[in-house]
């Protein structure tokens, strides 16, 4: 698999912005989201929660809400076939508690119903016999001995000795001599910092609807990011065959990594299996906070070391991650990004997980590494400031490039970051004047990219026309981009291309949406099958032709002979090698399977300026400028949606979200009001640029956008709100209540 | 023989070397020549790892070639968001 | 408890229902009559995705009962293009990427569609106030205010 994939070239289609497919749908309201979908004779399906962070299950008796009128099943843990093993096992323990209560929220069991009242009503009648148990929801005291024991035997193999039994993992990456480097600087400052977990806050909350006999054999229908992936997870669960389970992924109300596992989907097939009919479950706002899949709250220790003319001599992290009651491997990204962005001859960076009675931690855009960086990016910055330098020039003269090697082991080939970095120098918004109370931030941020298992098929309509299939939720306009890719590769207008995302009985397994990888990944794929149905095309068009297939080629919807000496043929077009397919072999469908490899990996630098009101320490955001490599904007209005996005949810990172956890255990904000995300009032436009550095490994030379937006914005705003204040912030997220505390303890 | 560089905390497995040499012409014959060389990285292996051929990341990909002169780097997998 | 009959009018239609008492106006449209453009993101009327006009008012559905529906006229996504021809905000909204995953979109295109009747020629100030009661995960805002200021201009210049 040789990586001379990337081939420059003038593009028609690649580059322009045609109105997405699933548009009209979407304004009129038609589109159909998780909880959009109704079966004949459907049950609702509603989950009893645990009112405490810790608690074994003595004793759960559902006779009472079994006997009650329109009632048709109740469920509990004891009920699955009991085949999930390891990981999925632990997947399904966060879904149904099994013997323990693990977080507050924690369902217990659960209940199939005629309607919604009647299945409220029957939770009231299950009657559970709880010993409650101590409890640990903050990282801080989950990793000292002593702590109260989340769950039995699950301690890392790794983790040192002085780290407590809830500590699963344990990693290091690096190389060099830190003692060495840290002798050779003359400014060194260590620092620690702290962020709080938080919810990726998708509006629509998770919604399933399952319908499975008494054959083994099930339907589900549900808003995901994978639902290759929610097959494979449910079929284990259930102890089924993949092929017995077939998935549709409806429209999905956004992810952003949240999405990629399940939570409620194997409940609603015991139910639906156990009750004889479909079952619909979706979760309350509530449950949404309390138990899907946060993010790691974090605890990052920094120390590096750097010479008065600004290189960084040597660099150290220690990342203390806490996901939930089960292990999670967030440590991993993490400790490999958080100095990513730096070339650097010794550098070590550590992690350390932990368990906590809170909810199993999922991914959100770039799982791991907004938390390092925030904490490197601050310390780069303030290095910057005590030794008088211009914070970009640092990040230059530091900057990873092609040749260095990365912070965790490969040695990079072509990437933007230096590019980056002097465009963010020379953006206007960099030199703009600022008043009082006002400061800027700015920092680098990384992300990897994935590429995957991916299926697309491309079929030939009889009248010329295309169906793309494909099999990857669309959270960012991928459909389009799919269309165009296969538009541009056949030489058609995009309007004769339709992209859909099939269920997963249509095509070979297809990898989550996930890690920034449909554009790129199944791009590829798309582009490939696009090339096969021409190579098919050109073939039937030398039959026709009763000349050689190598002497037929293909152009702007054309078959053509290759040549003069090919033969005088009239160019073939699209529409009648399609027209004439049943008679010249049969219908033309291109396809492409692979796991594909060659993601490039993603740099973006932000520049932020805000304003705080010292007497309020409410902050205001005055100016936001992203700054990213696409490698190659396929569609640039949603590349640039795609940075916005990111930024904004990095701004609600930064100053506004957390949760919040009582002495209790319980979750104290789990509801839009309290957990506060951005609102329109919060934000001023959010300016882009879009560098376009060529991933070697795409044709067209893709890099995948969609996570890096969020790894930059939490150091941008610490920083700016550092050089507002003049104090140095180390915890996110920064409320009003303690920027004014931390104001008033400077002065 | 190839060189192989592993990551930090499995050095205590590869009796401390960050990078081990082994007999191995593919994607798949690195990682069985690496269990039988240092049985302690099984477990790992077993849990997942992708490898960085010349600065590319594989992740599952058995019969993808590797040379002498290769930069092989052993890595966790990964997930995304 | 019996369920109680509701004579309303939804998008210009006479439509009949029973609903419980408690059931609230979100659920009736979804569950009850199939308009299922409004989305319940929370149920307590923080996100806006269950936005519809209430008597010319803009209201959380999932904060009105249903029973209030009685003698109402009420207007949702479903009614808001005319046949195959959109809205100017619904064609704003495509030209500008004003969506990603659009789920709140629906709440969002009624929330703007009330403000431009009220006031043709809001700035971008008064627009971002406005929408502030609509949360989008997705976009940042940024592109569905450049969509319903050129929608505003646009429907004043026509």
């Amino acid at each position: 698999m040789a990586f001379d994939e990337y081939q420059k070239r003038d593009f028609k289609v690649i580059g322009t912005t045609p109105l997405r497919p699933d548009g009209i749908d979407k304004v009129t309201g038609r589109a159909q989201y998780g909880a959009d979908y109704y079966l004949p004779g459907m049950l609702v399906g509603k989950m009893l929660r645990s009112p405490y962070a810790h608690a074994k299950i003595k004793s759960i008796d559902t006779s009472a809400a079994r006997a009650m009128q329109g009632v048709k099943a109740v469920v509990t843990a004891d009920d699955f076939p009991g085949t999930a093993t390891g990981e999925t096992l632990d997947v399904q323990d966060h879904c149904l508690a099994r013997g323990t209560a693990l977080y507050d929220g924690h369902a217990v069991a659960a209940v199939a119903a005629i309607d919604a009242e009647t299945a409220r009503q029957a939770l009231k009648l299950i009657k559970v016999d709880y010993e409650v148990l101590p409890h640990v929801t903050s990282i801080e005291d989950a990793v000292k001995p002593g702590a109260p024991l989340v769950q039995e035997g699950r301690r890392g193999r790794k983790v040192p000795k002085q780290f407590s039994d809830n500590c699963t993992g344990w990693c290091e990456f690096g190389h060099g001599d830190l003692e060495a480097g840290f002798a050779k600087a003359d400014k060194i400052i260590e620092r620690t910092f702290k962020t709080s977990s938080t919810h990726q806050g998708y509006i629509e909350p998770h919604a399933c609807l399952a319908s499975m006999g008494s054959d083994g054999r099930a339907d589900v229908w549900c808003c995901t990011q994978g639902h290759f992936h929610v097959r494979n997870l449910c079929a284990q669960i259930m102890d089924m065959d993949q092929s017995a389970l077939r998935v549709t992924a409806s429209e999905i109300g956004g992810g952003f990594g949240g999405k990629t596992t399940v939570f409620i989907e194997p409940v609603a097939l015991l139910l639906s299996l156990k009750a004889g009919h479909p079952v619909k479950v979706v979760m309350s706002r509530d449950e949404v906070f309390k138990a899907s899949g946060p993010t790691v709250a974090s605890m990052t220790d920094v120390k590096i070391g750097m010479t008065k003319d600004g290189r960084i001599t040597a660099a150290d992290a220690l990342i203390r991650y806490e996901g939930g009651a089960w292990p999670n491997l967030t440590i991993f990204p993490g400790a490999q990004s958080a100095f990513a962005c730096y070339d650097l001859e010794a550098v070590r960076a550590q992690g350390l997980n932990a368990l906590t009675n809170r909810p199993l931690q999922a991914a959100y855009r770039a799982p791991g590494a907004p938390q390092s960086i925030y904490a490197v990016e601050a310390v780069v910055d303030e290095l910057a400031l005590e030794l008088g330098l211009d914070p970009i020039d640092v990040r230059l003269k530091n900057a990873a490039k092609k040749g260095t090697k990365s912070s965790y082991g490969p040695t990079y080939d072509d990437i933007g970051l230096v590019q980056l970095l002097e465009a963010a120098k020379a953006h206007p918004h960099y030199s703009a004047p600022l008043g009082p109370n006002q400061g800027r931030g700015i920092s680098s941020g990384f992300w990897f990219n994935f590429g995957g298992e991916t299926c697309v098929s491309l079929a030939l309509d009889f009248d010329g026309s295309i169906t793309l299939v494909e099999g990857n939720p669309d959270i960012g306009g991928s459909r389009a981009s799919m269309s165009m890719m296969a538009a541009e590769e056949l030489g058609i207008p995009y309007e004769k291309v339709r992209t859909i995302v099939a269920d997963t009985a249509s095509l070979g397994h297809n990898e989550v949406t996930h890690g920034s990888r449909v554009t790129f990944a199944v791009g590829l794929a798309t582009i490939k099958a696009a090339r096969a149905a021409k190579t098919e095309m050109c073939r039937r068009a030398a039959k026709i032709w009763g000349i050689d297939e190598d002497a037929v080629v293909w152009e702007d919807g054309f078959a053509k002979p290759a040549g003069p000496n090919a033969g005088e043929y009239e160019p073939m077009s699209i529409e009648k090698i399609a027209k004439d397919s049943p008679r010249t072999g049969g219908p033309i469908v291109g396809h492409h399977e692979v796991t594909a490899e060659g993601a490039g990996v993603s740099f973006g630098v932000h520049i932020c300026d805000l304003e705080v009101d010292p007497e309020t320490g409410f902050t205001k955001i005055l100016r936001y400028t992203v700054l990213q490599d696409a490698g190659k904007a396929i569609h640039p209005q949603y590349v640039e949606g795609q940075l916005q996005g990111g930024a904004v949810q990095g701004i609600g990172w930064a100053l506004n979200e957390e949760y919040i956890y009582g002495e209790d255990g319980r979750l104290q904000n789990a509801g839009f009001l309290d957990y506060r995300i951005p609102v329109a009032s919060d934000l001023p436009k959010i300016d882009t640029v879009i560098l376009e550095i060529p991933n070697p490994g795409h044709p067209y030379g893709v890099r995948g956008v969609g996570e890096t937006g969020i790894v930059p914005p939490l150091a941008a705003i610490s920083n700016a709100m550092s050089h507002a204040i003049g104090v140095r912030m180390q915890e996110l997220p920064m409320s009003p209540p303690k920027v004014l505390k931390a104001i008033k303890n400077k002065g | 023989m190839v060189k192989v560089t592993v990551w930090g905390s499995l050095r205590s497995f590869t009796d401390g070397q960050a990078v081990v040499e082994v007999q191995a012409d593919t994607f798949k014959s690195v990682l069985d020549a690496l269990a039988k060389d240092y049985p302690g990285l099984i477990p790992q292996i077993e849990a997942g790892v992708s490898l960085a051929i010349d600065g590319r990341i594989y992740k599952d990909s058995w019969f993808t070639p590797v040379t002498p002169d290769s930069e092989v780097v052993l890595m966790p997998l990964m997930q995304g968001g | 408890m019996s369920k109680l009959h509701v004579t309303t009018k939804i998008n210009g239609d006479t439509v009949e229902y029973l609903c419980d008492p408690q059931e609230s106006l979100l659920d009736v449209l979804r569950d009850r009559l199939r308009l299922t453009g409004a989305k319940e993101g929370c149920g307590s009327g923080d996100c806006g995705a269950c936005s519809v006009e209430l008597d010319g008012r803009l209201v959380c559905s999932c904060l009105v009962l249903g029973v209030e529906a009685e003698g109402a006229e009420i207007n949702t996504i479903e009614g808001m293009a005319t046949g195959e021809t959109l809205h100017p905000l619904q064609r704003k909204f495509l030209e500008h990427a004003a969506l990603q995953c659009g789920v709140c979109t629906p709440g969002i295109l009624i929330a703007a569609k009330n403000l431009l009747e009220r006031n043709p020629d809001p700035t971008e100030t008064e627009v971002r106030y406005w929408l502030a009661g609509n949360l989008c995960r997705c976009t940042g805002y940024d592109k569905i205010i450049n969509a319903v200021m050129d929608a505003a201009a646009e429907m004043r210049g026509a």
